[in-house]
């Protein structure tokens, strides 16, 4: 982080499944334990999350299944809409925007152009029956990148970031490892040269030495591009290595938000001192 | 006489949620102050708090109450106790170094990069870092050949060294080093030695937490025998 120019700032946003009834806030939250009202059923994912991303900046999320991290992160890829709550975004120089302000057209623009994002399972990031170039091609079409000679030497620029070998550029996702996938799923991610990436726990599932290789390449892409990226994990040791401000997530609530080393050696919530005292 | 930093009155506490929410107090009423190119030895049993006073200023711990007043050349005077998470990493990048005890390398990342990741972030560009990198490597006498293996193949004194080095590399203005000579040999505690004379002379001030005042008392201009909280 060089300044103190911010890329994202997420105000209030929450975000409830159901429908709702006069005691749903006071029976869910962390100090209940409970994300889902006993009396109407209603979840509650995300409730009043305030989140500043700086540019550059490589931000962790950390919280139990449930806790809402996904949630957080559909709302900022404009997958999801938020019940109620502001994402502002704001490129170096420009006035800030708010995303939730856009319409259809202009809001799928924007996730094609200006955001990538990595999920655990591969089938949800890539289309499975293009190859790997085309999935690749896709997001560039979709950002409007139209020149056919152009597109695939992103691609194989792409691939060779990526360290997938560049003769395999038409092979179907299938006939790939699960760490090489997450390594095609992140190249196109990038192919359109987002301004910010989410990561929702991409390492999880992958075999060690596998997993190194994925944040090797990760760790890469914030050396060289300075690109900026949300980490949603619930490896603690994956955030470590990644992120130098992490924030805590238990039952739809931020509980903690501190610098990493801060949450990991200085835990003040009690579910982050578990959570802490629990790691490997 | 103008001071770089300035504990006044710190108190730190940990409440442990875990343990029936008890509450343990290592740091109670603290004050002291440092002057550019000084260097102030904490000396003391280990378990008494030493090491918590470091993390304060770093930030690696929530300081309880007090203040931590230091003098920025980014924010000009500033309480460290209360500044934002983002002047913090800035001060990080640029004025204050921390050496902890122990290096927490990152696997697969060659003992190079693990020393040169301060000036990467300091946004130098790669050859230049790697040539200041290869500089300290060899006055921390790490033989060429490691030099692309990673840290955590290496002996406990050597990633004491690469530790070390990713401290002083950065030139901060405040060096905060936490038991600096444990588990180095003789010949290389005089060269750690050297490197804290040599920032002192460029006006960085150091603190330094040891139980070793055989080797760094003689360099110390003040020593401070630390006392465990009541």
């Amino acid at each position: 982080m060089t300044s103190e120019h911010w890329l994202l700032h997420v105000e209030q946003l929450t975000k409830h499944f159901g429908p709702t009834c006069p005691d749903c806030r006071r029976l869910t939250g962390p100090d209940t334990g409970r994300s889902r009202c006993p009396r109407c059923g209603t979840v509650w994912a995300c409730v009043d999350v305030n989140v500043q991303l700086a540019a550059g900046e490589v931000l962790g999320i950390v919280g139990e299944s449930g806790s809402g991290k996904s949630t957080l992160l559909q709302m900022i890829h404009l997958a999801i809409r938020p019940d109620s709550g502001r994402i502002w975004y704001c490129d170096d120089g420009e006035t800030p925007r708010d995303l939730l302000a856009l319409d259809r057209y202009e809001a799928r623009h924007f996730r094609n152009t200006r955001l990538g994002i990595v999920y655990q399972r591969p089938e949800l990031g890539l289309n499975m029956r293009f190859s790997v170039g085309g999935n690749v091609a896709e997001k560039l079409l979709l950002a409007e990148w139209r020149h056919f000679g152009r597109i695939r030497a992103r691609t194989a620029e792409l691939m060779a970031k990526t360290e997938l070998p560049p003769e395999r550029i038409d092979d179907e996702p299938a006939t790939f490892s699960g760490g090489m996938l997450q390594r095609v799923q992140i190249a196109k991610a990038l192919a359109s040269r987002p301004a910010l990436l989410l990561l929702d726990e991409i390492t999880s599932g992958l075999d060690v030495s596998v997993q190194a290789r994925v944040l090797d390449l990760l760790r890469r892409i914030q050396w060289e591009d300075g690109i900026t990226m949300l980490l949603v994990s619930h490896d603690l040791g994956v955030v470590r290595q990644l992120a130098r401000r992490t924030i805590v997530m238990k039952n739809g609530h931020i509980v903690e938000a501190g610098l990493t080393d801060q949450i990991l050696e200085d835990p003040q919530h009690p579910y982050t001192q578990l959570l802490v005292s629990s790691a490997l | 006489m103008t001071h770089l930093l300035e504990v006044c009155n710190l108190h730190k506490s940990f409440t442990l949620h875990l343990i029936d929410g008890r509450t343990i107090t290592p740091v109670r009423d603290v004050s002291f102050s440092v002057a550019a190119g000084e260097h102030l030895l904490i000396y003391g049993r280990s378990g008494i708090g030493k090491t918590s006073i470091l993390k304060c200023i770093y930030r690696s711990y929530l300081p309880t109450s007090g203040a931590i007043w230091f003098d920025s050349q980014q924010f000009g005077r500033i309480d460290l106790c209360r500044a934002s998470e983002s002047v913090i990493l800035r001060l990080r990048e640029r004025e204050i170094g921390f050496c902890s005890q122990f290096l927490r390398a990152l696997p697969r990342i060659s003992a190079l990069d693990t020393l040169c990741e301060p000036l990467y972030r300091q946004q130098m560009d790669r050859a230049t870092a790697q040539a200041i990198g290869r500089e300290w490597l060899t006055r921390l006498g790490i033989a060429p050949e490691l030099w692309q293996a990673s840290p955590l193949t290496f002996s406990g004194g050597e990633q004491q060294r690469i530790n070390l080095g990713r401290a002083f590399i950065a030139r901060p203005r405040l060096l905060l080093l936490d038991e600096p000579t444990a588990s180095l040999d003789d010949a290389t505690k005089q060269v750690v030695i050297g490197m804290i004379r040599a920032a002192q002379a460029e006006g960085t001030a150091i603190i330094s937490v040891s139980h070793d005042l055989a080797a760094l008392g003689a360099c110390a201009d003040r020593q401070w025998t630390f006392q465990p909280a009541r």
